[in-house]
């Protein structure tokens, strides 16, 4: 099959994790990173509600209401976890104590800003949640998303037209299709999905792409 | 002596007047001191302004006190969630104020407001419309937005146990807003599982020194808001 599964997606984030990093997962897909964490390595999952030494969900029949992820599902703590309440927790956060953090994305512009809380609708009732405390302290912003929207519109983009979480705080861009640097220079990409072409990157892009070849020169 | 045990919620809510500032404290259910808010839905204040994370689920606990009309205005992050519709329904009609707050930030001005601070500045939302209006200003070459303490009249807060001093502990994920909220109320009222005999709390386990807390109410059994959104439960 052409192009990365979301597993695909998830396990080549984690791959590009290193060993002792602590790490903040987003609602959604890359709650599935957890999942795919290398035999070699430890990582430590925080959420913001209050945990550190996150760990899988509990089987059924075990879920606590008191022991939850910042999605609001059950969730396990490891042994060494440890519990803390929000300032602490958004201290660990805002004060760069988080060593990555894979979010979500509505939109991700060239120059790195990221769109991923609210349509901007006259009648959304807007929820931001701590995105963007994430982005504005984690040190590194990973977004994993589907390339395009589910009408095809490209995801990454020139300028975001959604409201900003952040301006130029996306470092790695991990879709169904490609692997995404944003550099100084513009987006780059990185790495290609299995039977995908450059072209069609560039195609399903809604923002400039550095040339592939002078990216594998440096 | 110092005992701050209350006999009933009722009781411990019964001074809270129309236009009141709260805290509630939780996240979702976790840590949500839904007989506290019960309570305040009996003792019927109007007109007040509700800081909590998110704006309850189903027609009970934070939910029902909104459905009720007695909130003019929420100050919270994640107004919506699962099972929440009365907010967004009351929010869509123009009945009811939202001041959004990033969680994080939100979790500062309590601080704050707690620790007599009255203002810092975070670079959390600069460069979006959270931002927009607000003071900012640059140091080391990055900029930052101020961002202003809370305070509140009253917090309510749910704990694990407590002794008759206020000193507390929480469980597991429900501990969330209520520590920080408990240090910027004038009055801290909490509802716990358990009291506990005075020197039963190790005193390096202490998460919440008695200094912060007023009032304490012992609900044995707790509700749990996710059950009774299941089943359907409106409160009253």
């Amino acid at each position: 099959m052409k192009g990365w599964s979301r597993e695909e997606m998830a396990q080549r984030v984690a791959a590009d994790i290193p060993d002792g990093a602590y790490v903040n997962l987003g609602i959604g897909i890359p709650e599935l990173v957890a999942q795919f964490v290398p035999r070699d390595r430890e990582f430590i999952f925080q959420t913001e509600n209050g945990l550190l030494g996150m760990g899988p969900s509990p089987p059924a029949g075990a879920e606590d209401p008191e022991l939850i992820n910042a999605g609001k599902k059950a969730v396990t703590a490891i042994p060494g976890a440890a519990y803390f309440h929000h300032a602490d927790s958004f201290t660990m956060i805002r004060g760069g104590h988080i060593d990555v953090c894979v979010l979500g994305a509505m939109q991700i512009s060239a120059r790195g800003d990221l769109a991923n809380w609210s349509t901007g609708e006259a009648d959304a009732i807007p929820a931001v949640g701590g995105a963007m405390d994430l982005v504005a302290g984690v040190k590194r912003i990973l977004v994993m998303t589907e390339h395009t929207t589910k009408t095809g519109e490209p995801k990454i983009v020139a300028e975001c037209t959604y409201p900003l979480t952040g301006r130029g705080v996306v470092d790695r861009v991990y879709t169904n299709l490609a692997v995404l640097d944003v550099t100084e220079e513009g987006v780059a990409v990185r790495e290609l999905a299995p039977g995908v072409s450059f072209e069609e990157v560039r195609a399903k892009t809604g923002a400039p792409l550095l040339p592939m070849a002078q990216e594998s020169a440096r | 002596m110092i005992d701050k045990r209350c006999e009933a919620a009722a009781a411990a809510v019964a001074d809270v007047r129309d236009g009141a500032t709260i805290m509630i404290g939780g996240f979702g259910e976790a840590g949500s001191p839904i007989e506290l808010i019960h309570a305040l839905i009996d003792a019927g204040p109007r007109n007040l302004t509700v800081v909590s994370n998110n704006t309850g689920s189903g027609r009970v606990g934070l939910a029902a006190l909104i459905a009720r009309g007695q909130v003019r205005k929420m100050i919270c992050s994640y107004p919506r969630s699962a099972n929440s519709m009365v907010f967004p329904e009351l929010h869509r009609r123009g009945e009811i104020e939202l001041e959004l707050v990033p969680q994080g930030t939100l979790a500062e001005r309590i601080r704050c407001g707690g620790a007599g601070i009255p203002a810092f500045y975070t670079a959390t939302a600069v460069g979006t419309v959270l931002a927009e209006g607000k003071e900012s200003r640059r140091f080391e070459g990055s900029e930052y937005v101020m961002e202003r303490g809370l305070r509140a009249d009253f917090s309510l807060v749910k704990a694990d146990r407590a002794d008759r001093y206020g000193n507390l502990v929480y469980r597991r994920t429900a501990r969330n807003f209520g520590p920080i909220m408990c240090t910027a109320a004038e009055t801290t009222i909490v509802q716990v599982r358990e009291m506990t005999e005075v020197g039963a709390i190790d005193p390096e386990c202490v998460v919440t020194p008695g200094v912060f807390v007023d009032r304490i109410v012992v609900v044995p059994e707790p509700q749990q808001e996710s059950v009774l959104v299941k089943e359907g439960r409106v409160y009253p």
